[in-house]
Parts: structure tokens; C-alpha cells; sequence
């Protein structure tokens, strides 16, 4: 009846348990509060059903932060041991709990905090930025999201029952084939990744046609802001790469389910094969997750130096190249697995090209800044720790991409120093910025400005006393994933990443506060006229937070920076006569149950509870399917209500201006 | 926001807002991430295909005759899909509903072909727990045969469509959409045709 | 190494970064292809830092310059400039120069310090078989049909060649002090070439993860001062009661944890070849008869050396890019 589930797949550790407490409490708490305060339908109506980009996008950073908190507390957990465990010291993890702790926190971290936050910040963005009143498919987005969120709720099931995977977030046959990890762990993997990856491919292949299809009249291609760029490229990579990875876990999963040999040792099976598939994946994923963050940053800087981006045109190629480059290196992760040097030489120098339009970014950042009157908001600090930070994690990472070099820097400490560089230093640095860039545009009012630079210090200054000793421990000769070391050589170095992490602790704790305290004080910090940073693309030329139709009249998206140029015409804000009725998407609960019973469906499939696995997968067909049939999809917004809407806003701003004068 | 749900109730008029070409679009994106999905497996099947273990190989066990007939049946089944679709432009409902039928059970042979000829390796332990080569073997032409069968799942919806609300714009974009897949999985049965049977069988 | 100059300029740059007791680590080495391998890094960091030191000092200096307080950079402010073709030019042109420069380095270092490509020296090459199990290294000595478990010792100034494998998950042979590591995987056969240039011992594990037991799958390598020193070491291992026998090999391959340095007098003839065949017999209808043994596979493009056993039918089959042995 519940397959392979029993008692005994609680866990009983204390620090499982703990954790499985303070989460049982805090739950409570919040459904205490939301029946307290009768909120429950507000959230089923206007959120859990929405099928409104912005919401979405909310819904996709809330996710990423609370996933934020538990792949910290994982790297916590990792530091804290291993500066616990030196000098021939067993430490508090033995490494059945300890081994799942780092697979947990990379895949945490890429798929369910990096990705969400991506996704959620191009969610609320994009559609705006190219004028569009939604995406192309607002259903599918509804439904990529409750997929990601289904692939997380997964995740955390693994916590409470069962096991995570004990293999490394690449998860490598044959360690992960059934000889090797016969328990549930790789399973939760699996279909936490296979699920939430779904939802990424629908993503990609939504945001595209939506860029393709639904951009503001007179905006060309090479119109587009270059965040709606960067991320479309990124777009590129998914619809490209995504399918990739699908295919890898479903061959795994065959393995692992149905005695297939694919990857196994016996029967002629290759593991090669499946790294070589992760990792075709896997490689323009990092570039997914970073490219958005360079087009964030361009944003920023351009916004607050007061200037255009140096170089738009330029930018976006080398977006584009970086992309196109980003799929003929895979093979760089594994050098040392045996290649000819032809193959190895060949790959290495193709990584190294991508640094090519990577410098010429830095370089047009730069001269954005020259001449400029740069503004040192809290958003233009992260993208000045971005600058120094990435540089030397490019740096790092060139020599990586040396094979020579690799031989002996490969799975070392110092290759995670050079990723941890680039993925905080850049995408993670990069979605902060964007979030206190348009945490306003999303919310109505802005970020308190003292709590978010401590944010930004903690997080500087963590990140060095974190992971400068991780590249000399690297070059100490010390690997990855060990449990405890017997060095002394090295115990030094373990301690100050510890103390590292607990300062990026702090960092995240006041970003916590800042937006505890920003929402005390929201009336003070509230946006009345969309526009707080002096924006220069249409995202700012509409309200904060948008009404659900985004623009009540399709604005002109004609030349670079449209909006900035309309500002300085005097063609902005300027009222239309008559407005015409505007069509919307209806909010619709498929997505979100269709989400649900897959959840329902991976778990049986977790534990082999086969009538679970078959009445959820024919209810999704069922969803599915009625959906399809459902007509009643969408109505007609009607020019009295806009009327009203708009003038309320355009009085206020006219308000605002007087009060200026 | 109460405003999104009071101004629900405007939805009476129910002018179709014309979104077929941008539908038809990010189908053709979805059906590219599927050839990547094919694609991915045909490498896997291509590195694996000589790890026989000792028991067969592709010529050992091929049928060519009977392939040729499931080969037949898919590339007939486009080509009345083709017909179902003209009609349906013309807006002829009894014709669109005849050759979407005719390609219906075309589908339907060419899967039971297929399960026909799983149902014979299994039976004769060559299952594709045997060998590395048929696990691709299974995993490549067993993958591309759930992807007929979800389409002939769809096609069962569109005739009930069809039949119920006529050849209205919206269900001509989904024919279009199923057509796109069809003659998608024609094509991927193409590949698989030649670099599976006709290379494994020399 | 033409540039040893350059190296060590850039070696006096990396060392103010806090390397004052890397002892034992890569930037310690004691063979000639870990020298190589780090002369390498001091070279490629010193290249690239010629431009991202650059980048880091002007990214502080123009948001310095350009703040919008500063009210000596007012009158420079260009609101709407951002174009310049020749800046453009520039930008692009610097990073391609150090790439080509790069690339080139890399090209010819890559062949160099192929792990395949035995080393150029006057001796031969002492031939060590490395299987790893679970968690544990096997080392044995075709030459003297002797086996030792978790302690890999070999005379220094000679040339060492490794054939690798493993006889459970993947994992990847590293001596940090040498130079280059290699995987080893089961049904495939890797190689490396190192050598140690001065005795001593030094810290051998495993740096690719592979399971529960990986912290403790460690080793010492110990290189002896010269061939009478291995020879006497060979004759002490001679003297050892153990030996490894197939019954012997099965109980080892069971899953254990810092597992005791063992010594074999004797080995299983061809123990090594049937640890790889045993799954490396599923590659292929035809019996295993052809390996190919110098050389790699290139296996859609990489790839260790995969020995399918179906030489004949490759002829046939150059439909897809399954074969290619090296030769």
C-alpha cells in the first residue's frame, strides 16, 4: 500500500529533527495567522491561481529566498564541520548525514534559490520592459511555477522522509546507480529535477515567444533593453539545453527503476555517457543563471550613472556569444577523465574564448561609468563588488580552463572558490541588485537603503573571508567533499572560511531586517510615480506597483532607452482620450493542481506507491484536459474601469509634480 | 487587487482575441526542445549501440518487414493529416473528422506494430534489461512511441472538439499545433528508421 | 620552461596572497610534471592579471571619479554618450591578444602534459596497475608480481607508468606533489605518467567523491632514494604471507574504511586484465581479443580508453563516431 515507506524513514537524527520542528512550528504559526486574518482566500484568488507575471515573479523570489535560508543553513552546516573536524577529529556530521548535506546545497542552491530568483526577476521585468500586458502564455506560466515549486516541495520532503542523495548535486553513475545508492536519496533527486526542470523548459520556451510575439509597438530586436536581451539568451540556453538534462535523469531513472543499463558498470553500460550529458547541460545552465545578472547590472549602471550603457549593441553580442560559446565547453569538467589532448587542448582553448566577450562587458560597464555622475545606491554597490569580485573569478576560472592546469587544480578546493566566485559573485550579487533595483517597481515602495548596504557588506566582505581560503586550500592540495581532515597545514584556512560564512550570515540577516523594517515603513518609502531611480526603459513608465494590464494604452517601444527618451520629449505620461478595452488572461487553479498531483505523483514514485504514481497521473491528463476544453479562459477589461484606475494614478502624479514646484 | 475580480464578470462578450500565431510559434520553440530530447537519446543510442554484451546485436534481432510496414503506416498518417487539415481550412467538418480518423488508425497500427514487436524481444529475453544496446534500443524507439501515443490521446480530444464546437478558430490553432506534431514524430521516425533499423541491420 | 623569470615574478605575486607554508601542496612539487603544471598556473595568472588587475583599479577609480558628488567631474558629464568605435575596438582587441597568447600556451602545454605521453627519460618506466575499490587503492607491480594496498612506493628519478581502473564507482588517482591526476572508471582503462624528482613521502588520495568511505581513501606515495632501495623494499614485500589470490581479491573488493596498509607477496596472474574485463567483456558481441592499447578512445568526442571488444565491425560502421582508436 505505501511501498517502500515505513516508520523507519523518519529520520532520527536530532539535528533532522530539530529542524523538522522549528518548520512544523513556523508552518503552524503562518496558517494561524492567514485563518486569524481571513486570508486564505486573498491568497488562493489573487496569488496561488494568478496567472499575472508579476505575481508569479513574486511567487518564484519567495521561493528562492525561503530556499535561500535552507541551502545557507546547509553551508552552515558544511563549514562548521569541517572546521570541527580537523586535525583527525570526526566532528558533528558522520558522512551518511553529511555527504547529503552538500549534495542538498548545490542542488538547492542552482536549481531552487538560483533559478527561481532568475526567473521570478525576468517574470515581474520582461514582460514590462518590452511593453507587453503579459506573457505569451500566462496558463503555462502559472504552471512552470507550481512545477518549480513542486520540484522544491520535493526537495524538502526528502528532509522529513527519507533521505537526499549522497552523490554530489552532479550526481555521477555509477555512485548513483541502484548498486551503489540503493536507498531513496537519488530518487528525490530525480524528480525534484525532473519536475522542477519541466517547468524551466515551459519557462523558456513562454519567455521567448513572448519576446518574439509580444513586444511594444515600433520596438525592434536590437531595441530591446538589454536585461530583456541578456535574459532571452538565456531563454535560448534553456529551450536548448533543458531537454538535455531531461533526457540524462530519465536514462538514469530507467536505470534505476526499470533495469536498464545505461549507466551501470555490468552489461555494457557507459557512465561517461551520463556525465557527458549533465554536463551538456550543466555548463550553459551556469550560463542561464549568469547572463540576466550581467544584463541586471547593465541596468543598474547605466541607470545610475545617468548615462546610456556603453556600447548596447556590443553588449548584446557578446551575450550572444558567450551563449553560443557556452555549448562547446562542457568537456572542460572533465579533463582528467582520459581525452586525447587534441579534445582536451581543443575545449580548453574554447573556454578561454569566452572571456572574450565576458572582458568586453567589464570593459563596457567601465566606460558607462566615465563620465557619468554615478549614484553609489545600494544597487550600484553590488554591481561595484560584482566588478571586483567576477574579475577575479574569471580569472580563476581561465586557468581552470587550462588543462595542464586542471590536472592538478580539478575537484580541488580551488575550483570551488573559482565557482562560488562566479556564482555568487556574479548571478547571486546580480539578482540581489535587481531585487533592490525593482523591489519598488514590484511591491510600491522601496528597500531601506541602511539595512541593504549592510546587506551588501556582510555579503562582500563574507564572500572573501569565505572563499580566498578555499583557493589556497586548493593549492594546499586539498579536495572537495571530504568529511574531515588530518592537515594542519590547512586547519587555518578552514577556520576563516567558517568565520567567512557566519559574516555573509549577517548579510542575509539584514536583508531580512531590511525588508521587515522597509515594510514597517513602507508609507515613507512608498513610489508614487513608477519611477524612483529616474528609470530609463518602459518598466518605469507605468505604475508601482503595475496594474494587472501592465499599460492601459500599448506605449511607443521605439529606439534604445525608450522611456528616458520619451521623459526628455515631454511624450511620457500623456493621457489618451479614450481607452480601449484591454483583454486578460483568467486566473485559473489548473496550474496549481496540476502542480500539486505531480508533487503527489513524484513521491509515489520516490517510494514505489504505485496506485499513488497512476490515479495522480491520470488526474494531471484529466487537469490537462480540461483545460483544453475550458472556454471560459479570458474577459475584456472596460475602458470605465481603466478610466478610473489611470486617473487616480495620474492625479497622483500631477500631485507630485505640484508639490515639487 | 479587487478590481481583477469584480471586472470578471465583463467576460460576456467573448470576441476571440486572435493569439493563433504567437500559439503556433512557442509550439514550434516546444517541438524544438522535443528534437533536443530525441537528439540526446540518438547520441546516448549512437555510443551504446555496439555494447551488446554478449547478446544480440540490431541484425540479430530486426524484422526489417515489419518496420517497413510500421514505417508505411506513420508516413500514410501524415499525409491523411495533411488532408485533415486542408479540410479543416475549408472549414469542412465531416471531411476534417474523416481523415483525422483515417490517421487515427494509422497511429493505432503503427503502435500495436511496435508493441507487437516489444512484446516479442521481451518474450524472448531480449528485453532491455539484456544489454546496454537494448536499453538504448527500447529507451529511443520506446520514447518516440509514448510521443504517438500522447498524440493519438490528443487526436481523441480534437475529433471530440471538432464534433461538439465545430472548426472554430481556436480548434483550428490546436489542429495545426497537433499537425506540427505529427509530421514532427514523422520525422524523428525517419531517423530512427534509418540509423536504428536500416544501419543496424547491414 | 622558457619563462622561468616570468613565473617567478608571478609566483612573488601569488605568495604575498598567503601562501607562506604551502609545503606539500601543488605549489610544492616534487616530480617534473607537477614543476611543469604549476609554472603554468604562475604563467597564465601573471597574463591575466595584466588585465584584470587593470579592470579591478578602474572600475574603483572611474565610480570614484564620476560619483555624482564630484563637483570637479560636473562639467565632463556626457548624458548621451555611449558609443566610441574606437574604445569598442580596443575592449575587444586586448582580451583576444591574451587570448591568442593563452590559447597558444594552452595548445602546446596540453600536449605536453598529456597524462598519456610517457615521460622523455633515460630510464624505463617502473609499470604500476591501480585498481580502485571501495574505499580503498590497490597497487600492483606487474613487473614483480607483487601487490600493496593503500601505499604506492616506487624509487625516485624513475619514470612511473599507471594504468588505471576501478572495480566499483569512479574515483580519480591524485599525488598533488606530482602532478596530474587521472580517473579511473570501471570497464575503462586510463593512464598517467609521473615521477618524483627527490624521495619522500607524499599525500595520495582521492579527489573524485565516491561514497560514504572517500574521506579515508587516502595513501602514501612514497618515493625510495634509489633502485637498491626499491629492490630491498621489493624483497621485504616478497617475505609478506599475503597473497593476492581471486577468493583473496573478492574479500577486498567488499566496501571498507581506512582500510591497513597490506603488502602481497604474489598476485593472481592477470588479475589486473580481469578486473577490467569483467565488465568491459559486456562491450560488444564479439569475444575481447583487440584492446587498444596505446591510445585513446575517442568516445563521442572524449573518453578514456574504452576497449570495445568489436574491432571488425568498426570498419563497417563509420556511420557514427563510436570507435577511433588511437593508433
Amino acid at each position: 500500500m505505501l511501498g517502500k515507506l515505513s516508520l523507519d524513514a523518519i529520520p532520527h537524527d536530532p539535528i533532522v529533527i530539530a529542524t523538522l520542528i522549528v518548520v512544523a512550528i513556523g508552518g503552524l504559526a503562518l496558517a494561524v495567522a492567514l485563518t486569524k486574518y481571513q486570508k486564505w482566500m486573498y491568497l488562493w484568488k489573487e496569488w496561488i491561481t494568478s496567472v499575472d507575471h508579476k505575481r508569479l515573479g513574486v511567487m518564484y523570489i519567495i521561493l528562492a529566498l525561503i530556499m535561500m535560508m535552507r541551502g545557507f543553513a546547509d553551508a552552515i552546516m558544511m563549514r562548521t564541520q569541517l572546521a570541527a573536524a580537523t586535525n583527525g577529529a570526526a566532528g558533528y556530521l558522520p558522512p551518511e548525514h553529511y555527504d547529503q548535506i552538500f549534495t542538498a546545497h548545490g542542488v538547492i542552491m542552482i536549481i531552487f534559490m538560483a533559478m527561481p530568483f532568475m526567473i521570478g526577476l525576468m517574470n515581474i521585468v520582461l514582460p514590462l520592459q518590452i511593453g507587453a500586458r503579459d506573457v505569451a502564455f500566462p496558463f503555462l506560466n502559472n504552471l512552470s511555477f507550481w512545477l518549480a515549486a513542486s520540484g522544491a516541495i520535493l526537495m524538502n520532503v526528502s528532509l522529513g522522509l527519507g533521505e537526499f542523495a549522497k552523490t554530489g548535486w552532479v550526481a555521477y553513475p555509477p555512485l548513483s546507480g541502484l548498486q551503489y545508492s540503493p536507498g531513496v536519496g537519488v530518487d528525490y533527486y530525480i524528480w525534484a529535477l525532473q519536475i522542477s526542470g519541466i517547468g524551466t523548459t515551459l519557462t523558456g520556451v513562454n519567455f521567448l515567444a513572448t519576446v518574439i510575439k509580444m513586444r511594444a509597438p515600433g520596438m525592434s530586436l536590437w531595441d530591446m533593453p538589454i536585461f530583456t536581451w541578456t535574459c532571452t539568451w538565456a531563454n535560448v540556453l534553456i529551450v536548448a539545453s533543458f531537454p538535455i538534462l531531461t533526457a540524462a535523469l530519465g536514462l538514469l531513472t530507467l536505470d534505476r527503476y526499470a533495469d536498464f543499463h545505461f549507466f551501470t558498470n555490468d552489461l555494457g553500460g557507459n557512465s561517461m555517457m551520463y556525465i557527458n550529458l549533465f554536463w551538456a547541460w550543466g555548463h550553459p545552465e551556469v550560463y542561464i543563471l549568469v547572463l540576466p545578472a550581467f544584463g541586471i547590472f547593465s541596468e543598474i549602471i547605466s541607470t545610475f550613472s545617468r548615462k546610456p550603457l556603453f556600447g548596447h549593441k556590443s553588449m548584446i553580442v557578446a551575450s550572444g556569444a558567450i551563449s553560443i560559446l557556452g555549448f562547446i565547453v562542457w568537456l572542460h569538467h572533465f579533463f582528467t577523465m582520459g581525452s586525447s589532448a587534441n579534445v582536451n587542448a581543443f575545449f580548453g582553448v574554447m573556454t578561454m574564448i569566452i572571456a572574450v566577450p565576458t572582458g568586453v562587458k567589464l570593459f563596457n560597464w567601465l566606460f558607462t561609468m566615465y563620465r557619468g555622475r554615478v549614484e553609489f545606491s545600494v544597487p550600484v554597490m553590488w554591481t561595484l563588488g560584482f566588478m571586483v569580485t567576477f574579475s577575479i573569478g574569471g580569472m580563476t576560472g581561465v586557468l581552470l580552463a587550462i588543462p595542464g592546469a586542471d590536472y592538478i587544480l580539478h575537484n580541488s578546493l580551488f575550483l570551488i572558490a573559482h565557482f562560488h566566485n562566479t556564482i555568487i559573485g556574479g548571478a547571486v550579487f546580480g539578482y540581489l541588485a535587481g531585487f533592490s533595483f525593482w523591489f519598488p517597481k514590484a511591491m510600491g515602495f522601496k528597500l531601506d537603503v541602511k539595512w541593504g548596504k549592510r546587506a551588501f557588506w556582510g555579503w562582500q566582505i563574507g564572500f572573501f573571508f569565505a572563499f580566498m581560503p578555499l583557493y589556497v586550500l586548493g593549492f594546499l592540495g586539498m579536495t572537495r567533499r571530504l568529511n574531515h581532515t588530518d592537515n594542519p597545514d590547512w586547519n587555518i584556512w578552514l577556520y576563516i572560511a567558517a568565520f567567512g560564512a557566519f559574516i555573509i550570515a549577517f548579510g542575509i540577516l539584514s536583508q531580512l531586517i531590511q525588508l521587515f523594517v522597509s515594510f514597517k515603513n513602507r508609507e515613507q518609502l512608498k513610489d508614487t510615480t513608477g519611477d524612483p531611480w529616474g528609470g530609463r526603459t518602459l518598466e518605469w513608465s507605468t505604475m508601482s506597483p503595475p496594474q494587472f494590464y501592465n499599460f492601459a494604452v500599448e506605449p511607443d517601444g521605439k529606439g534604445v532607452d525608450c522611456f528616458h527618451a520619451a521623459k526628455q520629449n515631454g511624450t511620457a505620461y500623456q493621457r489618451p482620450e479614450k481607452y480601449a478595452p484591454i483583454h486578460m488572461p483568467k486566473n485559473t487553479p489548473d496550474g496549481f493542481l496540476i502542480g500539486m498531483l505531480l508533487t503527489a505523483c513524484g513521491f509515489g514514485l520516490i517510494w514505489h506507491i504505485w496506485w499513488l504514481v497512476i490515479v495522480t497521473f491520470i488526474a494531471t491528463i484529466a487537469v490537462g484536459i480540461k483545460r483544453c476544453y475550458d472556454n471560459d479562459v479570458d474577459y475584456y477589461v472596460q475602458p470605465e474601469e481603466i478610466e478610473k484606475i489611470e486617473g487616480e494614478h495620474h492625479a497622483a502624479l500631477q500631485k507630485q509634480a505640484e508639490m515639487r514646484a | 487587487m479587487t478590481a481583477m475580480t469584480n471586472s470578471h464578470d465583463a467576460h460576456d462578450e467573448h470576441h476571440h482575441h486572435d493569439t493563433s500565431k504567437t500559439t503556433l510559434f512557442g509550439f514550434w520553440i516546444y517541438l524544438m526542445t522535443d528534437c533536443l530530447l530525441f537528439a540526446s537519446v540518438f547520441a546516448t543510442y549512437a555510443v551504446l549501440f555496439m555494447n551488446t554484451a554478449g547478446g544480440p546485436s540490431g541484425a540479430d534481432i530486426f524484422e526489417l518487414e515489419l518496420v517497413a510496414w510500421e514505417t508505411a503506416a506513420l508516413l500514410v498518417s501524415s499525409i491523411t493529416y495533411g488532408f485533415a487539415m486542408l479540410a479543416a481550412y475549408k472549414g469542412n467538418k465531416g471531411s476534417t473528422l474523416k481523415w483525422l480518423g483515417v490517421t487515427f488508425l494509422m497511429g493505432v497500427a503503427f503502435i500495436s506494430m511496435e508493441i507487437y514487436e516489444f512484446h516479442h524481444l521481451i518474450t524472448h529475453d531480449f528485453g532491455p534489461d539484456r544489454s546496454a544496446f537494448l536499453s538504448a534500443f527500447f529507451a529511443l524507439v520506446g520514447m518516440h512511441g509514448l510521443h504517438v501515443t500522447a498524440g493519438l490521446i490528443w487526436m481523441i480530444i480534437l475529433m471530440l472538439e471538432v464534433k461538439n464546437r465545430g472548426l472554430e478558430k481556436r480548434t483550428q490553432t490546436r489542429l495545426a499545433c497537433l499537425s506540427m506534431f505529427w509530421h514532427f514524430l514523422d520525422v524523428v521516425w525517419i531517423c530512427v528508421f534509418t540509423v536504428v533499423y536500416l544501419m543496424g541491420s547491414v | 620552461m622558457t619563462a622561468k623569470k616570468v613565473s617567478r615574478y608571478a609566483l612573488g605575486l601569488l605568495a604575498t596572497a598567503a601562501l607562506s607554508g604551502c609545503s606539500g601542496g601543488i605549489l610544492d612539487p616534487k616530480g617534473q610534471v607537477g614543476v611543469d603544471e604549476k609554472n603554468l598556473i604562475l604563467i597564465a595568472t601573471g597574463l591575466m592579471l595584466l588585465v584584470v588587475i587593470p579592470v579591478i583599479f578602474l572600475t574603483l577609480y572611474f565610480a570614484w571619479k564620476y560619483r555624482a558628488s564630484n563637483k570637479a567631474t560636473e562639467a565632463e558629464y556626457a548624458p548621451e554618450w555611449s558609443h566610441s568605435t574606437k574604445i569598442e575596438a580596443v575592449v575587444w582587441i586586448i582580451p583576444c591578444i591574451i587570448i591568442l597568447i593563452l590559447g597558444t600556451i594552452t595548445w602546446i602545454s596540453t600536449h605536453e602534459l598529456d597524462p598519456y605521453k610517457p615521460l622523455d627519460h633515460e630510464k624505463d618506466h617502473l609499470e604500476v596497475q591501480v585498481v580502485s575499490l571501495n574505499w580503498k587503492w590497490l597497487f600492483i607491480y606487474p613487473e614483480y608480481n607483487i601487490a600493496s594496498v593503500n601505499e604506492l612506493v616506487f624509487p625516485a628519478h624513475t619514470p612511473l607508468a599507471f594504468t588505471l581502473t576501478s572495480d566499483s564507482t569512479m574515483n580519480s588517482f591524485f599525488i598533488p606533489q606530482l602532478g596530474s591526476q587521472i580517473y579511473t572508471m570501471a570497464a575503462m582503462k586510463t593512464k598517467l605518467h609521473l615521477i618524483a624528482d627527490e624521495p619522500g613521502t607524499f599525500m595520495g588520495f582521492s579527489s573524485n567523491y565516491s561514497g560514504a568511505g572517500f574521506t579515508g581513501m587516502k595513501f602514501d606515495a612514497i618515493a625510495l632514494e634509489d633502485d637498491a632501495a626499491f629492490e630491498q623494499w621489493i624483497e621485504q614485500v616478497k617475505q609478506s604471507p599475503n597473497v593476492l589470490s581471486g577468493a583473496e581479491y573478492e574479500a577486498l573488493t567488499e566496501a571498507s574504511e581506512y582500510h591497513p596498509v597490506t603488502l602481497y607477496s604474489a598476485v593472481k596472474p592477470g588479475l589486473f586484465d580481469d578486473v577490467v574485463m569483467k565488465f568491459m567483456k559486456h562491450h560488444g558481441a564479439t569475444p575481447f581479443y583487440h584492446s587498444a592499447e596505446d591510445g585513446h578512445m575517442s568516445h563521442m568526442s572524449h573518453g578514456a580508453e574504452h576497449t570495445d571488444g568489436h574491432g571488425d565491425k568498426h570498419a563497417t560502421d563509420s556511420h557514427n563516431n563510436h570507435d577511433v582508436s588511437g593508433e
